[in-house]
């Protein structure tokens, strides 16, 4: 399946390489580079790329590109969900997933690449399986390994790796036994020139941080389930008792995960949390244009918006802005194009407000099409779709943990087009 | 092994040729970095050095270095023989990183590496699973050919290893022996064929990985494995899901007859497509109805859960199964999956949309309703945009066409031009589709030719040049309007187009086109060469139509084009001025120039990119490139006539084990689905198929296994004693009926599946428990059968049970163990007994319901409608520590007081030891009115009780507990809306009259697409009557169907109607309870769509 992989920096340097069979000369990223310049941006770059003797499926995450060599017919979705699946790993072993920090760590890397695909085929991706095999680095850990000469490396198989729940590994131990979930959910929404919303809908996760001890079986009841139009869950969630009774009964992996994430009914009318009331003009005569943003509360639900920021992708032919605004604060990137209003809470007496004028380049026709302007937002406990955690229900430990539920709505793909 | 060497050293030697080069141009900071490595001779000494010191730190610390070479793809193979001593080392660490290097260099050092070979082959022995697997797995994967004999003898030992793990390891290593030496194929598969047997989840996503590298073609291995897998499915390792669910589809269609036939009527738009297929099926096979396959079904279950996977490999596997083996009708549950799908990272977003765009093209209605996920956002990179807009295109259709276009216009203004374009593109292909848009797309595209951006306005051009083909005569005015702006287009493509059309349609513009020309005459010099070309066209044209005006200025552009710089333009000119000047040389050709130049075009078609990549099997690489990849398996064609079935039979001893509990789950499932047809009832179900092809005995075993019902079993004892017993007691028409049938039933055997079928009995039992009066009787002379039964001396297992349930009626023994040995020779038939055992015991109890209710006012007893009784869990049996409960509603008014609501709760004692003293504890809040407790539950007995509650008219939940005598379970139970009401008769005229009272605030409306196999009352009543326990009121007017209850508790009166629109239907409640409004409505509205 998986032939080789090959991890390459904007800078278009191979800085690892890994193959799984016979080994395959780096000269084949030849034509992923031929691909990358005829995209221009990283994130046009196709997915699949064929070769004369192979295929290029790449993912591009973090900005590393990950590129991995096939050389016969297999799902592509496979190997790009595999190759985020790399990712994830190395993010949670090292916060994150750089240039830097794989260099840094390349041994961990490779021990890891080794044990999670055997001859292409993915051997083990359960990140606690992992985690038992080879141990993440800590500053601790590495003095002590100098000290004693002891390794990073498991001597046993994981429990996990036979055992029928495989994402929890055993004799887990904490003394303070706690159980967090946070319902977070985000607005898709399109909205045009006049306010009206094109099109709208919500994604919700639950992330969960589950540190228990022993072998909880956990059972978590919605208020209403019914809502939930769309859902997929964490392989550890029993599908036939959410069939018959919409509710979530899992034993939890250990430490952070995503429990499900579902999708609620277009059906049910979204709740927009603002509007935005924008004047955008490009005049024909003397290369200046005039933008005009006001945002202001529409259904909040009582709750305070935070962490608002408007971005604007500008046409080309805007050189500069001229603005003030009334709150927050605002930097117009000159090479990126990109004017960031970065507002922050909403002030629901003295609405903010951006105004001023855009000089374009002169001589150059004013644009066709007014910009589209990118909102993001953050409103704290509260799910926007009223999804609500009736109870959290543990058996088979006999402590009593400590549960805790947080809901937080942030805009998704949230656009006003202008 | 010469020979092997030789192919890996040249593969090793262009490698290093290539490291060689990268080396000696080191970018600056690579330079800088590695500066130290390149001037490496004394570096790597250093290294060596290491590695033959004794302490291990140093040893670890250089295999660090070595391995940060390895993975930077710098050569160091000169320190082979210093590493491979460390094979043994004690160190596990150190070991994996030797492990690496071995690896990675074994092929081109091969002498040396067999150095390391005895090590591993002392650690196959070890007690370690972990150290036996990573021995196999190193070994297996240096590619040294002389090792292929000690490979196959280790894979051999490791695939009847204890530890799955072990056995996983050695299905990888299967392939990888299998690249390096394919003469082994044969014992290669001998081994295949003992681990595809194996029963753990962990090896059978490594073995079908084998199976399909090493044999794909072998099929026949399958067979006896089919059902092991398909069950196994859910709890295999998401990456193995997939590998095994395209196995399953290739095996599938070589196995499976079409179930593509009878659904093909329900198909709007594809008709056409299918209609070849169809054909051919029709002549092959239109005597026998079409009877799916129980494995096919089988398939189809297994699979479905895993559409709610987080991994979108496996969603998008499970989709493709859906696509190619479905019944087109089923097909369309991927779609909300699918659709999720596009929340995921670019990747996912860009391979399911190009799945998407292959599916939209045969089957609209599957993506209809969703439209507004394809909506492109500005954010989105260039070719997710351009499959979103290929979506909506293939999506547009008469009724959303509007809202499409709508969109559109925003599209065309992207400041992302190659998307624009593509957008002009998509309204030409609106536009050519949909007849009713034409002119407007065409008025719109028109609008665009004064666009500033010229590659929209070329796009728009060539786009209405083909528009324009498919219907020239009403658009002069357009050509007249391009030819005005033709001045102000400078892309050479949309001039050339231009030109085109002014000389193909020169008849219609007589008075423009010669001024075109001679425009064109001045700037001929200046143009670029494809307008050249098409000016010599358009000037050939002219002078065959018109020629009094434009003779000279041919020929002046002739004489240009003459002397013109590039040699096809020359060529064109000298073919045209022969063809059209007439002069004495001419030849016959000039005759018929009118004929070649002025011959009417084909008009373009106007097609998606997709139209023909269905072609390949969906998810796969080959259908993402459009073109075959290496090692594509194509997807066979449905046979004709399905293989022999019976080759999945698996030997009775397993087969009761693995598969019994799955097709019990498939009945339930099954009557579900097809309860209402009654037709099909009986021809759908899985079981007939088998049993029909069984011999005489199995009409005994179907006997025997209907006594195990309790209404048939009744019956058919008294139809077996005489027939003057049943004449005795004075039965309904309806059981009368149901006995002759019985009777028939002992001559045909057929007429015996039929009848034993489920959904048939539940159909009676409903009827039974709807009807008291009827019931009542029913079951009283069922008493009185089951007396003669029990002298009837066939069944003693039964009647063992019987005379218990008897004893004590609502403690009912699980039988299902002693039928199964019974029936051990026709397996077919035991699912069914299965379920049927734990069915007994509710039909019973609603008899008896039945019966104290007879004298409840019959105003209520509408509504016959039946439905089918879904039972929610209540307690889990893990969480119940073995007791498990569940609880449905038997949609009867309470005995126990008005306002509350029945509710029947199923008791099953899952343990091993007895559970005494169950009775309910603690209640919350609503009036609940318990059971009385029970003794004492037996180990897998099971015990129905009925409890009511008085809900106030609000879905909030039940909290109640169930105690034993050790335990308590907390348990919540949660109505849906649709149970808190009561069915009310009325005539039409009273239901007009009640929701004409009930306008405004108490009315909630909704519309709802309908697909149109449900676009018909019956369908509609029954998915209402499914969801809400509503009466049906009769109808006089065709297309709407009206409903009335009222709430249980304060008798509010619940009025509900549904009327059809062509594709959608109006959906209206009205009720004086707002909250219960619009709940209520919500819940039709999905079970509707």
């Amino acid at each position: 399946m998986i032939h080789s992989l090959f991890l390459i920096n904007s800078a278009a340097d191979i800085f690892l390489e890994k193959h799984w069979k016979s080994v395959i000369s780096r000269s084949v990223c030849d034509y992923f580079f031929e691909a990358q310049e005829k995209a221009g941006e990283p994130n046009n770059v196709p997915p699949v790329i064929r070769t004369p003797h192979h295929y290029l499926i790449n993912i591009y995450r973090d900005k590393i590109f990950f590129v991995s060599v096939i050389q016969t017919e297999v799902p592509p979705l496979f190997v790009i969900e595999f190759l985020h699946r790399v990712a994830e790993t190395l993010q949670d072993y090292f916060g994150e997933c750089s240039e830097s920090v794989i260099k840094d760590n390349v041994v961990i890397v490779y021990e890891l690449l080794e044990e999670m695909l055997d001859n292409g085929f993915p051997l083990a991706t359960e990140s606690n399986i992992l985690k038992e095999l080879i141990k993440p680095p800590t500053i601790l850990r590495s003095m002590v390994n100098t000290i004693t000469g002891s390794s990073n490396v498991g001597e046993t198989l994981p429990t996990g790796q036979l055992s029928t729940v495989p994402w929890r590994r055993a004799g887990v131990k904490y003394t303070n036994n706690e159980a967090y979930f946070d319902v977070i959910e985000e607005i898709d929404a399109i909205i045009d020139k006049s306010g009206a919303t094109v099109c709208a809908e919500i994604q919700g996760v639950i992330d969960a941080c589950v540190k228990l001890t022993g072998m909880p079986d956990l059972t978590l009841t919605f208020m209403n389930p019914r809502l939930l139009d769309d859902v997929s869950f964490h392989p550890c969630v029993r599908f036939k008792r959410w069939e018959s009774e919409r509710v979530l009964s899992f034993i939890p992996p250990d430490g952070n995960f995503r429990l499900m994430s579902y999708h609620v009914s277009a059906q049910n009318l979204v709740a927009i949390p603002i509007y935005v009331k924008q004047n955008i003009s490009f005049f024909e005569s003397g290369s200046s244009g005039r933008l005009d943003i006001t945002v202001g509360p529409k259904q909040t639900m009582g709750k305070p918006v935070e962490g608002l920021v408007v971005s604007i992708h500008m046409p080309k032919v805007v050189l500069s802005v001229n603005l003030t605004a009334t709150q927050g604060t605002q930097k117009y990137d000159t090479t990126t194009k990109v004017l960031v209003w970065d507002i922050g809470k909403l002030n629901q007496q003295k609405l903010p407000n951006l105004k001023g004028s855009l000089s374009l380049q002169s001589g150059s026709p004013k644009p066709e099409e007014n910009p589209s302007l990118d909102i993001d937002l953050k409103i704290q406990q509260l799910a926007i779709s009223g999804v609500k955690v009736s109870r959290l229900d543990m058996h088979g430990e006999k402590y009593k943990p400590f549960k805790g539920v947080k809901y937080i709505t942030k805009a998704g793909k949230f656009q006003v087009r202008t | 092994m010469s020979t092997n060497s030789l192919s890996y050293n040249d593969q090793g030697g262009v490698d290093s040729a290539v490291e060689v080069g990268q080396e000696t141009t080191p970018t600056s900071s690579a330079g800088a970095a590695f500066g130290l490595f390149s001037s490496d001779f004394k570096k790597n000494d250093d290294l060596k050095e290491m590695l033959e010191s004794n302490k291990e730190s140093m040893k670890l610390e250089a295999m660090k270095r070595i391995v940060g070479l390895i993975a930077k793809g710098k050569n160091s193979p000169e320190l082979f023989p210093a590493v491979v001593k460390n094979v043994a080392s004690k160190n596990i660490e150190l070991k994996k990183l030797v492990y690496v290097y071995l690896v990675r260099y074994a092929e081109e050092q091969q002498d040396l590496a067999l150095l390391s070979i005895s090590t591993f082959q002392r650690a196959l022995k070890d007690s370690n699973q972990l150290i036996r697997a990573s021995a196999l797995r190193v070994l297996s994967s240096i590619r040294v050919p002389i090792i292929v004999p000690i490979m196959m003898l280790a894979i051999k030992e490791a695939s009847t290893d204890l530890s799955p793990y072990v056995r996983k390891t050695a299905a990888h290593a299967i392939q990888k022996l299998y690249s390096l030496d394919p003469d082994q194929k044969e014992q290669l598969i001998d081994i295949i064929e003992k681990l595809l047997k194996d029963k753990s989840t962990l090896v059978a996503g490594s073995v079908v990985m084998a199976f399909e590298e090493v044999c794909p073609d072998r099929i026949d291995l399958i067979h006896k494995n089919f059902r092991k897998l398909c069950n196994l499915l859910v709890d295999v390792e998401e990456w193995g899901q997939v590998v095994i669910i395209s196995m399953l589809t290739r095996y599938a269609r070589t196995q499976f007859t079409s179930p593509w036939r009878e659904d093909a009527n329900f198909e709007e738009n594809n008709a056409s497509f299918y209609d070849s297929n169809e054909e051919r099926k029709e002549q092959s096979n239109s005597d026998a109805p079409y009877i799916m396959d129980p494995d096919h079904r089988l398939l189809l279950r297994s699979t479905k859960p895993l559409l709610q996977s987080r991994n979108t490999a496996v969603v998008m596997s499970v989709a493709q199964l859906y696509w190619h083996l479905a019944p087109k009708h089923e097909v369309s549950i991927v779609t909300k999956s699918l659709v999720r799908l596009l929340r995921s990272h670019r990747e996912v977003q860009y391979i399911v949309l190009q799945n998407i765009a292959t599916m939209s093209i045969e089957k609209k209605s599957m993506f209809e309703p969703y439209m507004k996920s394809f909506y492109v956002r500005s954010t989105d990179a260039t070719h997710i945009k351009i499959l979103k807009l290929e979506i909506l295109t293939n999506l547009a259709n008469e009724a959303n066409i509007s809202t499409i276009l709508r969109e559109f216009q925003t599209y065309v203004k992207s400041q992302d031009k190659v998307f624009a374009a593509a957008t002009v593109q998509a309204i030409g292909r609106c536009a050519t589709n949909i007849a009713e848009v034409t002119d407007t797309c065409l008025n719109g595209l028109v609008l665009l030719l004064s666009n500033r951006d010229e590659t929209v306005v070329a796009e728009s051009v060539v786009v209405i040049k083909k528009i324009l083909q498919t219907q020239p005569t009403q658009h002069s005015d357009i050509i007249k309007h391009m030819a005005k702006l033709f001045d102000n287009i400078l892309v050479p493509m949309a001039r050339a187009s231009i030109l085109w059309l002014i000389g193909e349609y020169c008849d219609h513009v007589p008075k423009i086109a010669p001024d075109v020309l001679r425009k064109m005459a001045k700037s001929f010099t200046a143009e670029e060469d494809i307008v050249k070309l098409q000016t010599v066209n358009l000037a050939a044209k002219l002078y065959l139509t018109n020629s009094k005006q434009t003779k000279l200025l041919t020929q002046y552009i002739l004489n240009l084009g003459k002397y013109d710089q590039n040699y096809d333009i020359r060529d064109r000119t000298r073919f045209i001025r022969q063809l059209i000047v007439p002069n004495e040389k001419s030849g016959p050709l000039a005759k018929y120039a009118r004929r070649i130049l002025l011959a009417p075009k084909p008009a373009p078609l106007l097609e998606s990119a997709f139209k023909d990549r269905d072609r390949f099997q969906l998810g796969t690489l080959s259908h993402s490139l459009n073109a075959k990849a290496v090692g594509y398996l194509e997807l066979s064609d449905w046979p004709a006539v399905a293989p022999d079935q019976s080759v999945r039979n698996v030997e009775v001893a397993e087969q009761i084990k693995e598969w019994t509990p799955s097709l019990a789950k498939e009945r339930s499932v099954k009557s579900d689905d097809k309860f209402y047809s009654d037709e099909e009832a009986g021809n759908g179900s899985p079981n007939n198929s088998s049993e029909d092809g069984k011999s005489l005995s199995s009409s005994e075993g179907s006997t025997s296994e209907t006594e195990n019902e309790e209404e048939t079993t009744s019956q058919s004892g008294s139809g077996n004693s005489d027939e003057s017993e049943h004449s005795d007691s004075s039965q309904s028409d309806s059981s009368k009926k149901k006995k002759t049938k019985k009777l028939q039933q002992k001559k045909k055997p057929k007429h015996s599946t039929k009848e034993s079928d489920s959904d048939e009995e539940d159909d009676n039992r409903k009827a039974a428990a709807s009807s008291p009066v009827v019931s009542s009787e029913d079951s009283s002379s069922s008493s009185s059968d089951e007396g003669t039964s029990q002298s009837d001396s066939d069944s003693g297992v039964h009647q063992d049970t019987r005379s218990k349930a008897k004893a004590k009626p609502k403690v009912v023994q699980n039988t299902e163990k002693e039928i199964t040995l019974l029936d051990l020779d026709d397996f077919a038939p035991d699912p069914q007994i299965s379920t049927k055992s734990s069915m007994l015991s509710p039909s019973l109890l609603s008899d008896l319901d039945g019966l104290s209710l007879s004298s409840t006012p019959s105003d209520i007893q509408v509504g016959s409608l039946a439905f089918p009784m879904k039972s929610h869990e209540l307690l889990h049996r893990m969480t119940g520590k073995g007791l498990a409960a569940q609880y449905h509603f038997p949609r009867q008014p309470c005995i126990y007081g008005n306002g509350m609501v029945a509710i029947q709760i199923n008791l099953t004692n899952t343990s091993d030891r007895k559970l005494e003293n169950l009775h309910m504890g603690e209640k919350s809040g609503l009036n609940i009115h318990g059971f009385s407790s029970i003794e004492c539950l037996e180990p897998d007995a099971s015990a129905l009780v009925s409890i009511a509650i008085d809900f106030k008219d609000s879905t909030q939940a039940a909290n109640f507990q169930l105690c034993t005598n050790d335990d308590q379970f907390r348990v919540s139970l949660q109505p849906s809306v649709g149970e808190l009401l009561l069915p009310v008769t009325m005539t039409e005229q009273d239901f007009h009259k009640e929701q004409g009272n009930l306008l405004g605030m108490n009315e909630t409306s909704a519309t709802v697409p309908m697909t149109p196999e449900n676009a018909s009352s019956q369908p509609i009543s029954s998915k209402v009557v499914t969801v809400a326990n509503m009466a049906v009121v009769p109808s006089s007017q065709e297309g709407i169907v009206r409903f009335a209850a009222k709430l249980a508790s304060s008798g509010v009166l619940v009025l509900a109607s549904v009327e059809l629109q062509d594709a959608s239907a109006q959906l209206r409640v009205s009720t004086e309870k707002a909250v219960i409004g619009s709940m209520l409505l919500r819940d039709l509205k999905t079970a509707l769509a």
